[in-house]
């Protein structure tokens, strides 16, 4: 496999060149430690220095290499090359956003929508001097951990159909930091972040297809953390149907 | 140009990983009418504090106390960290980690719900907080997170700073590529604060990210201001071959054994202890990362190791942990080690060799991070206050770039309360800077496909045999005569890109103009420095020299565009004279 080489289609589009995108087919050694971004780094540095793609810390954590291969959204530096043998391997921008250019694609979308969300503790206490830690349990810790774990790479918002058809949708990591935060035993912006969310391109955007999930590379489950939130919204309303003129203390605590 | 001048903002912060977001929220908590901006050239979020794994050191456990962190931290580093700022260090450290608790940060727990504290090297404490093996990773996005509620901040992202604008000794602002659309421009700000990380790309095998290039640095020195302790750059004993990919020490905190190609724990024989089943405080694995990083070239030397494609490696034996602990404590070196390494460290060993991870040196600052140009301040990796000295300890540098961050933004907020706006002649040196971009670097195309990579190459071969492990005049030497040549290659090299959409080819050719700066610096002091301290090893000058050598060498750029080590400024010692570094015994 070491001598073998593998085609890279690669899609190519310079909004101040080009009319619309295009399709370059490029070929790279097929190495059995190369990541699809080692191959991309390759034609960077050898072939044409004019290629555009986002990466960094090519170990799967910052979350920049997102991109679509052979029609998956994937992270570049954690998909190897000898995966996809013989090839040819079709590398794209990811799905369901504006392509700035070549690979790169625009995330102003999610950066405006994930502040909406309130994505910090929020207290009701107001403290100003800290002279200890908020206790935690490990089981309190786990009960959020798996949603703290998203590292925004953009993958379920290319997966998801949803957000493909309706950009208004906040779409999935934003709501599982949404979740990740309400499950946070020192947090009690729950419903702060409830009334963001009950909206309608909040939560029911979603119709359960469930690709955010397969696709998240961190195991996130962010079709888990909507799911919940459908929940949370519909004893909601039963609650304020039934309940509209309680105190806030007594109904947050009917909320626990 | 003066008419497409962004700004001014109060404060302008290049940066936004761990140390340019805390001092973003700090200022935003200090004075919240003050106007302030992050600038990025990735999002933050992408930033390389994302990449730190092991952990954050604050005392708080039991039985600990700041006198014995002082002292880790003073004898780790040689004794060339500024003891002023070790003390102080030390005391705000377990602040800053109370505050990112209560910004969210998942610290593991105990069982009665405090945050736990774990070992590591050189640290005769358990004292270094962790979130699992993703420390960083959970203290950026905290601190990312946490900053979306300032609504006051003001974010350019994908920015890239190619030039600090100063005049008469007092900055007034930037000039910055916006990737997305090419578009140069001035950002005005009367104060700035440098926060942008490392430097580990000048190296050809580095734990740190693409990113890393040294861009504050360069900044800093282009803009007069010194670097300080540049000859000091750390190899950290454990990445994975051909990747560089930490794995982290905590994985020896836990219990983690360093073997040769027999199987023996091979640091017994580099004055680091005895071993001992369960891991011994400040002795064998848990010794500093200088220390078992030399260990392990002579390993090599002697032909001890195992040979790799990749080269020479030796052995990390998490076996013996077991599953469960894995799984608990380092599930993050478990997934990277089956990912890239195909291996599964609950049932095999793991191929490691020392890898660049960690630079010592940065812009000169005091303990407000404040450098010799007025309203520029510096704080995290780019800057040296200096806390680490010859050699950083795992775990110090997360809570540096909590404290020094914090610092430097309350000072630059203070600052850039009564500063002085821009003089009108920073618009035409911004009109310069833009020229110069527009002519001598994007209007010089060229026909060469390899120029841009082979001129890094060739830095970071020559970067490897001239400042590896252990030094020689005659190498330094050399590698100086080589970084000459590919400065004046690289101001001509030419971009062949023309497009002015997120031109990632453009920002290459000017990140390797600022590494060429930082290896330029790391050679020219560490020439200089004729003695063998931490990080910084010389088979011609094997001993430390406390007499001539107690000093940190200021690095600043020359008439003629080299570096000139023109300043020596004494070690500040308060209460512990130099000593010998004492592991295992």
């Amino acid at each position: 496999m070491t001598d073998g080489r593998i085609e890279l289609h690669v899609t190519r589009y310079r909004p101040d060149k080009d009319t619309e995108p295009g399709r370059q087919e490029y070929e790279v050694p097929l190495r059995e430690d190369w990541t699809v971004l080692d191959g991309l780094n390759y034609l960077k540095d050898e072939v044409d220095t004019t290629l555009a793609f986002r990466w960094s810390c090519r170990m799967g954590i910052c979350g920049s290499c997102g991109m679509n291969v052979n029609g998956e959204p994937k992270l570049t530096c954690a998909t190897f090359l000898s995966d996809y043998a013989p090839g040819p391997i079709r590398v794209e921008p990811l799905a369901n956003f504006p392509v700035v250019r070549d690979l790169v694609v625009d995330l102003t979308d999610f950066m405006e929508k994930l502040p909406t969300v309130k994505p910090w503790i929020i207290r009701e206490d107001d403290v100003t001097e800290i002279d200890g830690e908020y206790l935690q349990t490990p089981e309190e810790l786990d009960a959020y951990k798996q949603f703290s774990m998203c590292i925004n790479c953009m993958l379920c918002y290319a997966a998801c159909p949803v957000y493909g058809l309706d950009p208004d949708f906040v779409g999935p990591a934003a709501i599982a930091l949404a979740e990740r935060y309400d499950l946070d035993s020192r947090d009690h912006g729950a419903r702060e972040r409830l009334d963001v969310l009950i909206e309608h391109e909040g939560v029911y955007g979603c119709t359960f297809v469930g690709e955010c999930t397969r696709v998240c590379p961190k195991h996130v489950d962010p079709a888990g953390a909507i799911q919940r939130y459908k929940l949370k919204a519909a004893q909601q309303s039963v609650k304020a149907f039934l309940l509209p003129a309680l105190p806030k203390g007594l109904r947050q605590r009917m909320d626990q | 140009m003066s008419e497409g001048a962004l700004g001014p903002h109060d404060v302008l912060m290049i940066g936004g990983g761990a140390a340019g977001l805390r001092a973003t929220i700090a200022i935003a908590e200090t004075n919240p009418d003050l106007d302030v901006a992050v600038v990025s050239k990735v999002y933050p979020m992408r930033s390389h504090t994302v990449s730190a794994e092991g952990g954050a050191a604050g005392v708080m456990g039991e039985g600990d106390t700041l006198v014995e962190h002082v002292y880790d931290t003073i004898s780790g580093s040689d004794w060339l960290a500024d003891q002023d700022a070790v003390e102080l260090f030390v005391e705000e450290a377990p602040r800053e980690l109370l505050q990112l608790e209560h910004w969210g940060c998942p610290w593991s727990r105990e069982p009665d719900g405090r945050v736990a504290m774990r070992a590591f090297g050189g640290m005769k404490r358990k004292r270094t907080w962790y979130a699992s093996d993703k420390t960083g990773f959970h203290m950026l996005h905290a601190l990312f997170q946490t900053s979306l509620k300032y609504r006051a901040v003001q974010r350019y992202d994908e920015w890239f700073v190619t030039r600090l604008l100063v005049d008469e000794g007092r900055v007034h602002g930037v000039v910055a590529v916006e990737l997305a659309t090419g578009r140069i421009r001035s950002i005005t700000a009367k104060a700035v604060v440098l926060a942008t990380g490392g430097c580990g790309q000048v190296f050809p095998f580095t734990t740190n990210a693409n990113i890393n290039t040294g861009d504050g640095m360069s900044l800093a020195y282009r803009a007069g201001a010194p670097l300080k302790d540049m000859e000091f750059v750390q190899y950290h004993p454990t990445g994975l071959p051909f990747t560089g990919i930490l794995i982290t020490e905590a994985a020896r905190a836990e219990g983690g054994w360093l073997l040769n190609k027999d199987g023996d724990r091979f640091l017994q024989d580099y004055d680091l202890g005895t071993p001992t089943p369960t891991p011994e405080l400040r002795s064998m694995e848990l010794g500093p990362r200088d220390r078992i990083s030399q260990a392990i070239f002579h390993e090599i030397a002697r032909g001890r190791s195992v040979e790799s494609p990749y080269g020479d490696v030796v052995h990390l034996d998490l076996r013996h942990l077991g599953e469960k602990l894995i799984e608990e404590r380092l599930p993050f070196v478990r997934e990277l080690c089956l990912k890239y390494e195909r291996i599964d460290p609950v049932r095999e060993l793991i191929p490691v060799r020392p890898v660049i991870h960690y630079m010592m040196g940065g812009v000169s600052t005091d303990i407000d991070g404040a450098t010799p140009v007025a309203g520029l301040y510096a704080a995290g990796e780019t800057a040296c206050v200096s806390i680490n000295g010859a050699n950083r300890l795992g775990s110090n540098s997360l809570p540096e770039c909590l404290v020094f961050g914090a610092r430097a933004g309350r000072a630059a907020a203070e600052y850039a309360a009564s500063a002085p706006g821009p003089p009108s002649v920073i618009a035409a040196q911004a009109d310069d800077e833009i020229r110069r971009l527009e002519r001598d670097v994007m209007g010089h195309t060229t026909r060469e496909v390899d120029g841009l990579s082979a001129i890094r190459t060739e830095m970071q071969v020559t970067m490897e045999e001239a400042a590896g492990i252990y030094r020689d005049a005659q190498d330094m030497t050399d590698g100086i005569e080589v970084l000459h040549k590919l400065q004046e290659k690289v101001a001509t090299v030419g971009v062949r890109d023309t497009s002015l959409v997120f031109n990632t080819e453009l920002m290459a050719t000017l990140e390797l103009a600022n590494m060429l700066d930082v290896a330029e610096c790391i050679l020219a002091a560490a020439l200089r420095r004729q003695e063998s301290r931490g990080a910084h090893q010389r088979t011609d000058h094997p001993s430390r020299d406390d007499e001539r050598w107690l000093i940190h060498q200021l690095v600043r750029r020359g008439a003629d565009g080299t570096p000139m080590v023109d300043e020596e400024v004494p070690v500040t010692i308060t209460g512990l004279p130099p000593g010998e570094r004492v592991y295992g015994r």
